[in-house]
């Protein structure tokens, strides 16, 4: 039987592939989690007319692809499969919950049953998207019928354990980022020793819950072991967002010459050596003193954003040293697993 | 030298539709226009008003506040209560209290708001009610500073914004002198002898409407310069780059200071861009606590950006938080915030709300 999770992705780029029915959302996606578009300028995209393909910069550089809607690959005359599935990541596919999804699904279980038989390792991930305005219920019924009808599909045509799975979406809150979240956290070797680093930073600084965020996305790609929950997952997301715009508007223009040095005579210390850390850290004390939420820097590209427990705040000073350990062992793991150019 | 505040009225004033609610509701409830928007595209628009009214009342029974809050008031800076009143032309109500209400509703008023929607299509009724607006306010508050809203500037190409706000704000100037002249008294004047009003091109799409409601409030803060003068000391004394001053309620910039390197920051809109930002923290950390969008959301912020520079937040005096900017280094920072803090005992005398002890101890 095929397994469930892939081996570490290929020597290249791992490629995070977009398809689904014409206006199912696929462009917005990407816009809005990738190029920062806020949601209601979704409405003036047009459609796809051939496939949009953007490198991602981050902590383990991926490829997005933005399928045409209109395009059936499979259907496609000397259609090269192994250069669009040799080097995928996942296979993210769109259907649209405010529309009528049964084609979205009838060509979504063909295109399973086509991957199964040749790349039986590419994960397929199921967004039932633009769920906003729907009712909770409603959301529910349209989720277990979708799943139902693609997982008798496919039992009936032997293939019982394809790695498919699904995430209700929407671009007008969280839950498109948290299940990029998920997407990619599968792609990541190692994961477990990433959750586990986390994990323990929660148990010795009394953490109630730990996020390692890809900063320019949003998307987490490890937590510790505790359930992870929307709430504090968006909360730790909207801190990140006060610290990029606070960031541009103090820390994006040069002061004047001779104003470092000045600052350094004053001190008879280096910048450099005044400061505790070279890399931004922040907490917010909320109103009620319950619940302090901290932040740091760890690469270019990566930042940890924990929820604390009541009382830690006092004891900032040891759990700033042992976030640095903590920090220091990511920046390892990510020295190791970047994978050779 | 420090001035007992006498409580005054807050008049915000306009036809119905022309959005004051809306403008209530995102400067002093916290809400977000963008929440206003998506129930706005479900064809509910007025959904987020009535649940912004209801937010009202219902922050009055979180508090367990004995203060009187509905739809049409606000209290802020500890004393002063915002009301808003509907001018709509043939309104029944508006006679009335243009009539026998006049002088309950004009006397003892501080401010004076009046929106303008630029999409009306009778300007010239618009401006008969203003005027009829103006010489009550003449009669029984003839001290009342005057701001004039031009509203919902996002619906005008933006090509003519300028040239359409600046025709709007030129006839409603020249009616006010009218107005003014024939009641022989009353109103403030600029030293070159023009009736002193300030107008406004705002949006609730854009910043817009920060700047002015910044603008307004800072002129209601009890004993400002006499803070800002402490400010300054206090911004040298401990290096800051630059301090702002934010109202508590509205997480408005009423007051800032920059020493001469902090005055280089290109982000010239920024005061607006920090109360955007942080507002819409507010809101998210409203609903992450489950506490009412218009309480107390957080004590303290602090940010060390490496090399770069450090910066927190925290509240201040009872009616502010203080935003001070720095140079990078531990130090610094350390004493900064200590400073801040032995500061924050002095400030506070300066706005307490009238009557109370404090007030009345100050010299
Ligand atoms: N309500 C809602 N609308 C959405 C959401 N995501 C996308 N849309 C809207 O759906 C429409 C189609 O979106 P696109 O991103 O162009 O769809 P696409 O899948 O790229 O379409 P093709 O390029 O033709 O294949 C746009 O009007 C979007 O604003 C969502 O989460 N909720
Ligand atoms: N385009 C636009 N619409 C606005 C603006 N401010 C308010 N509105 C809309 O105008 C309508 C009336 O606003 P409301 O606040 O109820 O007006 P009030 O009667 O003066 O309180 C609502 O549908 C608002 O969404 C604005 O700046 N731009
Ligand atoms: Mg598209």
């Amino acid at each position: 039987p095929p397994e469930l999770h892939p081996g570490p992705p290929g020597k290249g780029k791992p490629r995070l592939l977009l398809m689904g029915q014409r206006r199912s959302g696929k462009s917005s996606i990407s816009s809005v989690v990738f190029h920062k578009l806020p949601p209601n300028e979704t409405l003036f995209l047009e459609s796809t007319a051939r496939i949009q393909k953007d490198s991602m910069a981050s902590f383990m550089d991926f490829q997005v692809w933005d399928f045409p809607g209109q395009i059936d690959y499979f259907e496609t005359p000397n259609f090269d499969m192994d250069a669009i599935f040799g080097e995928i990541g996942a296979l993210i596919w769109v259907i649209d919950a405010q529309d009528d999804y049964l084609e979205a699904v009838a060509r979504l279980n063909s295109t399973i049953i086509n991957l199964q038989r040749n790349y039986p390792n590419i994960n397929i991930e199921v967004f039932i998207h633009k769920v906003d305005g729907l009712s909770d219920d409603y959301k529910l019924d349209i989720q277990r019928d979708i799943t139902i009808r693609i997982q008798d599909e496919l039992s009936d045509q032997g293939f019982e354990n394809a790695p498919v799975t699904f995430h209700p979406t929407s671009i007008y809150n969280h839950s498109i980022f948290e299940a990029f979240s998920k997407v990619i956290q599968k792609l990541i070797p190692r994961l477990g020793q990433l959750e586990a680093m986390l994990t323990s930073l929660c148990r010795t600084c009394r953490f109630e819950k730990a996020y390692l965020f890809d900063v320019l996305s949003k998307i987490y790609i490890a937590t510790d072991s505790a359930p992870a929950d929307m709430a504090s997952y968006e909360i730790c997301s909207d801190y990140i967002d006060v610290i990029i715009d606070v960031t541009e508007v103090y820390g994006s223009w040069s002061r004047p010459e001779g104003y470092r040095e000045k600052l350094e005579e004053g001190q008879h210390q280096k910048l450099e050596d005044q400061v505790a850390c070279n890399w931004a850290e922040s907490s917010i004390v909320l109103a009620d003193g319950n619940k302090p939420i901290m932040m740091r820097e760890v690469d270019t590209y990566l930042a940890l954003v924990a929820i604390m427990k009541e009382g830690s705040y006092d004891k900032m000073p040891l759990v700033n040293m042992n976030v640095d350990v903590v920090v220091k062992g990511l920046t390892e793991f990510f020295e190791i697993t970047k994978p050779r150019s | 030298e420090v001035k007992k505040v006498k409580k005054k009225k807050v008049l915000l004033m306009g036809k119905s539709g022309s959005g004051k609610s809306s403008m209530r509701s995102i400067i002093f409830s916290n809400y977000l226009a963008r929440d206003t928007r998506r129930l706005d595209e479900d064809g509910e628009g007025d959904m987020a008003l009535r649940a912004a009214g209801s937010s009202l009342t219902e922050v009055a029974h979180d508090s367990g506040a004995t203060i009187d809050i509905d739809l049409s008031h606000v209290k802020f800076l500890g004393n002063l209560t915002l009301n808003l009143w509907d001018c709509g032309g043939q309104e029944a109500f508006m006679e009335n209290y243009l009539s026998q209400q006049r002088m309950h509703v004009f006397s003892n008023v501080g401010v004076l708001i009046y929106v303008f929607d630029v999409e009306s299509r009778d300007v010239d009724r618009d401006m008969a009610t203003y005027i009829s607006v103006i010489s009550a306010l003449i009669q029984y508050s003839p001290t009342a500073k005057v701001f004039v809203l031009v509203h919902k500037m996002d619906l005008i190409l933006s090509a003519q914004r300028e040239s359409i706000f600046e025709d709007r704000v030129k006839l409603v100037r020249q009616k006010t002198a009218e107005c003014v002249a024939s009641a022989g008294v009353g109103l403030p004047t600029l030293p070159s002898g023009e009736v002193d009003i300030t107008a406004f091109a705002t949006s609730i799409w854009d910043q817009s409407l920060y700047k002015a409601w910044a603008s307004i409030i800072h002129d209601l803060v009890p004993n400002l310069a006499l803070i800002e003068t402490n400010i300054g000391h206090l911004g040298r004394l401990i290096e800051a780059e630059e301090i702002q001053l934010f109202e508590r309620t509205s997480f408005l910039v009423v007051s800032n200071w920059c020493s001469p390197v902090g005055a280089l920051n290109p982000f010239e809109d920024r005061y607006e861009r920090m109360s955007n930002i942080l507002k819409s923290f507010k809101s998210s950390l409203a609903k992450y606590s489950g506490t009412p969008r218009n309480a107390e959301q957080f004590r303290d912020f602090e940010y060390k950006s490496g090399t770069r520079f450090s910066l927190f937040i925290t509240k201040f005096t009872t009616n502010t938080y203080i935003l001070v900017a720095l140079p990078p280094g531990e130090a610094r920072y350390n004493a900064a915030r200590l400073n801040v803090k032995i500061a924050a005992k002095q400030f506070e005398y300066l706005d307490s709300p009238a009557g109370t002890k404090d007030g009345a101890a100050a010299k």
